[in-house]
């Protein structure tokens, strides 16, 4: 049975997009029929992230509108063959999006794929709620700073009030916590919110933490998503996340600094 | 914190860890606003304090800062309190 899973935050600019890109790959590189789905109707950019930008031709609302089929909308990953990539509209108005428009277009990609990711944008406007409705999972993207983890408490609080599961009175949204842009060094000094911390308050079970890194700007400005990055924390931290969540156990790692070379030869670490 | 550790930092002259400050802000705020999900106030609530208030008004004489209806949970229950501070060396 194939699931839905959206990648949700509330706060724009933590992450999501770059966690849509990485975790879709990733999901794909294992073998999984995997399509990822852009909800930013207007301001669409998973199209740039995943550098299919050019490819695009036709988007989710001219398939809701029935101007299109499904299959002339999704464009193949260039990266992985088992994945594809449905763009947003970057021209329509976001109420476009209908509820019930996006549930036989999800009915009908789950007949193909084994999972669905939907990339949320920032807000809770109906555009995010339309992207979290459908959701069996949620990744919850939370930087370690106080308006993204209000934010994200915020939006737990709407998957489990006002999703389709939750509406339905199924079993609720299975919600995974993923701590992103996360600064061990500054935690240490005090500085920054610990994982311990945001878990403690969010109560979610974490999936993994991706620690700060500016291989991932070089990762957007190439058009690659950052999982696909050589010798990087980043795409390693992403690749973790995609195996815990296929349901392998592993240790949390990238929560502690890096010995420097000097505290290495020390024996520091 | 315990007055012996913060009497200590006062001394060392240093301050709160910003870490520790947002992450008590952050329970706070939250324990507040999780405790006004699901029952956000309803849009009636405005209307009936102000009925309330104009029937009240016509027997005693009440500040408009001294009435306050509020919409709680108690337990299972949903609660609706009225809340009037008298004046005070008034005869009703």
């Amino acid at each position: 049975m194939a699931k839905v899973i959206v990648v949700t935050s509330g706060k724009g600019g933590v992450g999501k997009t770059t966690t849509s890109a990485s975790f879709s790959s990733g999901l794909a590189l294992r073998g999984n029929r995997t399509v990822v789905i852009d909800f930013d109707v207007g301001l669409r950019n998973l199209d740039l992230i995943m550098g299919c930008e050019r490819r695009v031709v036709y988007d989710i609302i001219n398939v809701i509108n029935g101007e299109v089929l499904l299959k002339q909308a999704l464009i193949k990953d260039k990266n992985c063959d088992n994945l594809y990539i449905l763009p947003a509209s970057q021209t329509r108005d976001k109420d476009a999006l209908n509820l019930e428009g996006v549930g036989r277009i999800l009915d009908e990609l789950k007949e193909s794929f084994d999972f669905i990711v939907c990339d949320s944008p920032a807000g809770i406007e109906s555009g995010a709620f339309t992207a979290m409705y459908f959701a069996d999972e949620a990744l919850v993207v939370t930087n370690p700073e106080v308006s993204s983890v209000r934010d994200s408490d915020r939006i737990l609080g709407i998957l489990a009030a006002k999703s389709k599961r939750a509406v339905e009175g199924l079993e609720p949204v299975k919600e995974h916590l993923l701590v992103t842009r996360y600064d061990p060094k500054r935690v240490n000094a005090g500085e920054m919110l610990s994982v311990t911390d945001i878990q403690e308050i969010l109560r979610i079970p974490l999936l993994g933490v991706i620690p700060e890194s500016e291989s991932v700007l070089q990762a957007s400005n190439a058009g690659n998503p950052a999982i696909h990055l050589e010798k990087s924390d980043v795409a390693d931290a992403y690749k973790d996340v995609v195996r815990r969540f296929m349901g392998e156990e592993l240790p949390m790692r990238f929560m502690t600094e890096k010995a420097g070379f000097f505290k290495r030869l020390l024996g520091g670490a | 914190m315990s007055m012996i550790a913060g009497l200590i930092d006062y001394l060392r002259g240093s301050e709160k860890k910003t870490a520790l400050v947002a992450k008590e802000r952050l329970q706070i705020i939250l324990a507040h606003e999780r405790a006004g999900r699901g029952t956000a106030t309803p849009d009636y609530l405005p209307a009936l304090q102000e009925e309330l208030m104009a029937v009240i008004a016509k027997y005693i004489h009440v500040d408009r800062d001294s009435f306050k209806v509020q919409l709680g949970k108690h337990d299972q229950y949903d609660v609706l309190e009225l809340n009037i501070t008298l004046p005070e060396n008034r005869k009703l």
